[in-house]
């Protein structure tokens, strides 16, 4: 059995299907943990209160926004090398889950920011770059439905993401590079973890959730997507004959 | 692995970041139920679309077999 088959848009819709609940069953485990641990085991912060908890949330939506956004620049590369079909669409599955989770990252900095810095808003590296990941995301939903033929859409979306994939590594170092108001990160692969480890397993928990999620919701949309796209095909109409509801 | 908070009212009131740490959580948790019932209706939508559409064809081309070998044959 070759990894091709999966790529073929008739394969993938049934398999996508059935691997939703599994990803949606993991995000509820995940997220059900995460916040039992985060919200009511984890210890207050000497510094920050209890305003801190903003981060079991605020992390795993950044590092989402982040995330995704470099999976969609995978799959534009290789949609414009190969020619795929599934990654283009894949791709435009992912960007309102993208920019859903740059949104709460913003908005969760936004309500940690005003009790712990004073302003809801300051025009900081790590804050401004992650805005225009944000316009990033609209800018190529924007640019996606502004074209009709999908496939040109699919081509001229992938040249947006390949161009503004570069702001992901300055949204990411960009607490090294300048001095921002922002901390430094908060989980480093280099040092050993400074926080309680029950605040950390919260934290990767909820990442973990946000990732599931991420994957079940964007599977249910590409499902869609492939149906408008591939109507005109067997497969489809195979699939819309033998449906009852 | 013991609960932190005394009662449920020191729970609730965050030490006084309430409003702020549960507009995060109540924000991100409106918007994590919504995305998916918005997918959900859209691929509703869609199916309903595309069976009238293939309906359609039907009507307009009642000899042709439902599942038809050549691309572009709905437009």
């Amino acid at each position: 059995m070759s990894l091709y088959r999966y790529a073929s848009p008739a394969t993938f819709y049934p398999l996508a299907g059935k691997l939703i609940p599994a990803f949606t069953a993991l995000a509820v485990l995940f997220g059900l943990a995460g916040l039992y641990l985060g919200l009511l085991v984890a210890p207050t912060d000497f510094q920050q209160g209890e305003g801190y908890r903003i981060i079991f949330i605020h992390v795993p939506a950044s590092w989402m926004s982040m995330f995704i956004y470099l999976v969609m620049a995978f799959w534009a590369a290789i949609g414009l090398a190969f020619n795929t079909r599934l990654s283009g669409m894949m791709a435009t599955a992912l960007a309102p889950t993208g920019a859903l989770m740059a949104f709460l990252s913003l908005w969760t900095g936004a309500l940690w920011g005003k009790p712990m810095w004073g302003a809801w808003w300051v025009w900081d590296a790590r804050l401004t770059s992650e805005l225009i990941l944000l316009f990033l995301y609209i800018g190529f939903i924007a640019l996606q439905s502004a074209i009709d033929d999908p496939r040109r859409a699919d081509k001229a979306g992938a040249v947006l993401l390949l161009v503004g994939v570069v702001n992901v590594p300055v949204i990411y170092f960009s607490v090294k590079w300048w001095n921002t108001l922002h901390q430094g990160a908060s989980v480093s692969l280099t040092k050993s973890p400074s926080m309680a480890s029950t605040m950390l397993w919260g934290m990767l928990l909820m990442a973990l959730c946000f990732w599931m999620y991420s994957i079940a919701v964007a599977f249910a949309r590409v499902r869609t997507i492939l149906l408008e796209r591939e109507r005109h095909t067997d497969w489809v109409k195979e699939l819309l004959a033998g449906e009852t509801k | 692995m013991t609960i932190y908070w005394n009662s449920l009212s020191d729970f609730l009131a965050m030490g006084g970041y309430a409003g702020y740490v549960w507009g995060s959580f109540g924000v991100t948790a409106l918007i994590l139920v919504l995305e998916p019932l918005l997918v959900a209706k859209r691929k509703k939508e869609t199916i309903r679309r595309l069976k009238r559409l293939m309906h359609a064809e039907l009507r307009r081309n009642p000899t042709a077999d439902s599942v038809n070998t050549s691309r572009n044959s709905a437009e």
